[in-house]
């Protein structure tokens, strides 16, 4: 078979059938036009991933070569670096709040969308557009809209007889204030929710009518299952978000009140940046990698009964 | 009687859903309206308790005002022109890499593909300091190259975005220019990309949108002032000196703002659209 014609044959192709000619010049094909991915994953992903690892184990500041210490700045930072503590411990009480209110935000605004409302596409823009906007001008507006004498939101929280908070210079609610502003930022999320609501099929929701579900039933055992997997798919996007929450911070607070936004790409680009400890930031880094791939393993795995994959 | 029922509770529900429509997008615009408001208050009208809603008369000198505090329009046009660089390298590289991914058939083609997608996952932190150190290496610190270059290289959510239009294209349509001797290139330039037209312009709107918002990269790589994009002047700004006149502030970030607002309004649909065609659909 393979001596279909020796004399023609290329080195490389000689004992090929002309089929398996066909299926390696595809090959180059497929492989000629996704070159430019491929440049890409070896130079600005695969590459940095192993050189990140190996600097993890270095100490490496930039006007030296790396120099190997081993595990040293992972036990440095899991054992003798409270302000590494202090950063994770923020991103998680960020994570934690952050990541579910944004999502139920973003189903709540979509369910009202859903309703075919007056002004729907006016409505759409004004709770999208927010996410879209250059986090830096966003932040700058932020500090000044929750100013704590002459921020909109003070003045308005006064007319109501609430108490006055100092938000961004407060360390207790310096937090709770970023979320805030997260939670504005959710348009997006919403979007696909929207999406997603408009293909779950009518006849359902007609159906559980006839049986008398009331609104809250329907949205429980229809709305719910038949958008599960987008549900999971916003949960775990925001959730690799929010572990790099960063923009917000620099600009704002600057990781204070007393460290209370210091977060953990806040420190870890200080220490890459600021203090030049390169081998100690990759740590970090890998760290984070770590925990976002446990933690997205862990969701998947505890939500695979519930998600709910319907047709295609 | 139950469809009167219906009726009448499904408008009762609309008229609560459409109030508490009205009471959330108040609060969705405030930040943008104290904005506004706020860049166009003369100085004298900034503090005051309780504040003025809507200054009076309007002090449009703010604007200027700014934009003699920094050079501004510069790093407007310096903005302008990343993003543009960037959309055309991402138009570029995500079409060819899309189509090698969908209309091109070959062996191992859908286990790569899954390598794509899994890139995703990887947070822009682990692969920064690396690639700090390789772009100072070839001297690209301090230029524009980093923020532009692995635009041309593809991202796994513009092939997939496209991957997803371009599966959706029938097969009969490639295989009657293959058997007139068109080339994958032909096919790709002349019947395909034209195709795609819709979700190219996702593309390009997104790729823009990211480039004029991206921080972290400008902060990394630009020191010198005359590179500096919108958003890095704006943080650096805000960030250098105590400023109490938010006005100025307010006016400049209003500045960085309108651009993407005026994008979003004039090219809504493709917007909208573009969430759908991620395929992201149920």
């Amino acid at each position: 078979m393979s001596a279909a014609n020796p004399l023609h044959a290329p080195a490389t192709g000689r004992g090929l059938s002309p089929r398996q000619k066909r299926e390696l010049r595809k090959i180059g094909v497929g492989l000629l036009f996704i070159s430019p991915w491929v440049v890409g994953f070896l130079a600005l992903n695969l590459y940095p991933i192993l050189a990140s690892f190996y600097y993890s184990l270095t100490r490496y500041s930039p006007i030296s070569a790396p120099r190997f210490i081993g595990l040293f700045n992972y036990e440095k930072l899991l054992y003798f670096d409270p302000l590494f503590i202090k950063a994770l411990t923020n991103t998680l009480y960020f994570v934690v709040f952050a990541v579910p209110l944004g999502n139920m935000l973003a189903l709540a605004l979509a369910v009202l969308l859903n309703q075919k409302v007056r002004g729907l596409s006016l409505f759409r823009t004004i709770f999208y557009l927010p996410s879209i906007l250059p986090l830096v001008a966003t932040s700058i507006v932020w500090t000044w809209l929750l100013h704590p004498q002459y921020g909109a939101v003070s003045v308005i929280m006064e007319g109501l007889g609430l108490p006055v908070i100092s938000w961004f210079s407060d360390p207790a609610w310096a937090k709770p204030a970023l979320i805030m502003m997260s939670m504005w930022g959710t348009g997006w999320m919403m979007l696909i929710y929207l999406a997603a609501l408009q293909d779950v099929p009518q006849e359902l929701y007609d159906v559980a009518s006839l049986d008398g579900a009331s609104l809250a039933r329907k949205f429980r055992h229809v709305t719910v299952p038949m958008i599960s997997p987008i549900i999971l798919f916003n949960t775990i996007v925001g959730l690799i978000g929010a572990f790099q929450y960063f923009t917000e911070a620099y600009v704002i607070t600057e990781g204070g009140p007393g460290d209370s936004t210091l977060f953990y790409s806040l420190y870890l680009f200080n220490n890459a940046f600021a203090y030049f400890k390169m081998g100690y930031a990759s740590a970090m880094a890998w760290l984070l990698f770590l925990v976002i791939l446990i933690l997205t393993f862990i969701i998947f795995r505890s939500s695979a009964k519930r998600v709910y994959y319907h047709g295609n | 009687m139950i469809a009167d029922l219906g009726i009448k509770r499904g408008s009762v529900n609309n008229a609560l859903s459409f109030i508490l429509l009205v009471v959330l997008s108040l609060a969705f615009i405030l930040p943008l309206f104290w904005m506004i408001t706020t860049s166009l208050k003369p100085i004298d009208q900034l503090l005051l308790d309780p504040p003025v809603w809507i200054p009076t008369p309007l002090e449009f000198a703010n604007y200027p005002s700014a934009l003699q505090e920094q050079p501004f329009l510069q790093y407007l046009g310096n903005s302008l022109q990343i993003g543009l660089a960037a959309v055309i390298g991402a138009l570029i590289s995500n079409s060819l890499v899309a189509y090698g991914f969908s209309r091109v058939e070959w062996k191992g083609r859908d286990a790569v593909f899954v390598l794509v997608l899994s890139t995703l996952m990887l947070p822009y932190h682990v692969v920064m300091i690396p690639l700090f150190v390789s772009f100072s290496k070839i001297g690209w610190v301090n230029t524009w190259l980093p923020l532009i270059v692995p635009a041309w290289l593809g991202h796994p959510f513009f092939i997939f975005m496209l991957r997803q239009f371009m599966l959706g294209i029938p097969k009969e349509l490639s295989e009657a220019t293959r058997i007139d001797g068109g080339s994958e290139w032909v096919l790709l330039t002349r019947i395909i990309l034209p195709l795609c037209k819709p979700a190219l312009a996702t593309v390009a709107l997104f790729q823009f949108i990211w480039s004029w918002n991206d921080f972290i990269g400008p902060l990394i790589y630009l020191n010198e002032r005359s590179l500096y994009p919108m958003s890095l002047g704006l943080a650096l700004y805000h960030n250098s000196q105590g400023i109490t006149d938010f006005s100025i502030l307010m006016a400049a970030s209003t500045m960085a703002v309108v651009p993407i607002i005026l994008i979003f309004f004039f090219m809504q649909r493709v917007f909208i659209q573009g969430i759908s065609l991620t395929g992201l659909k149920g």
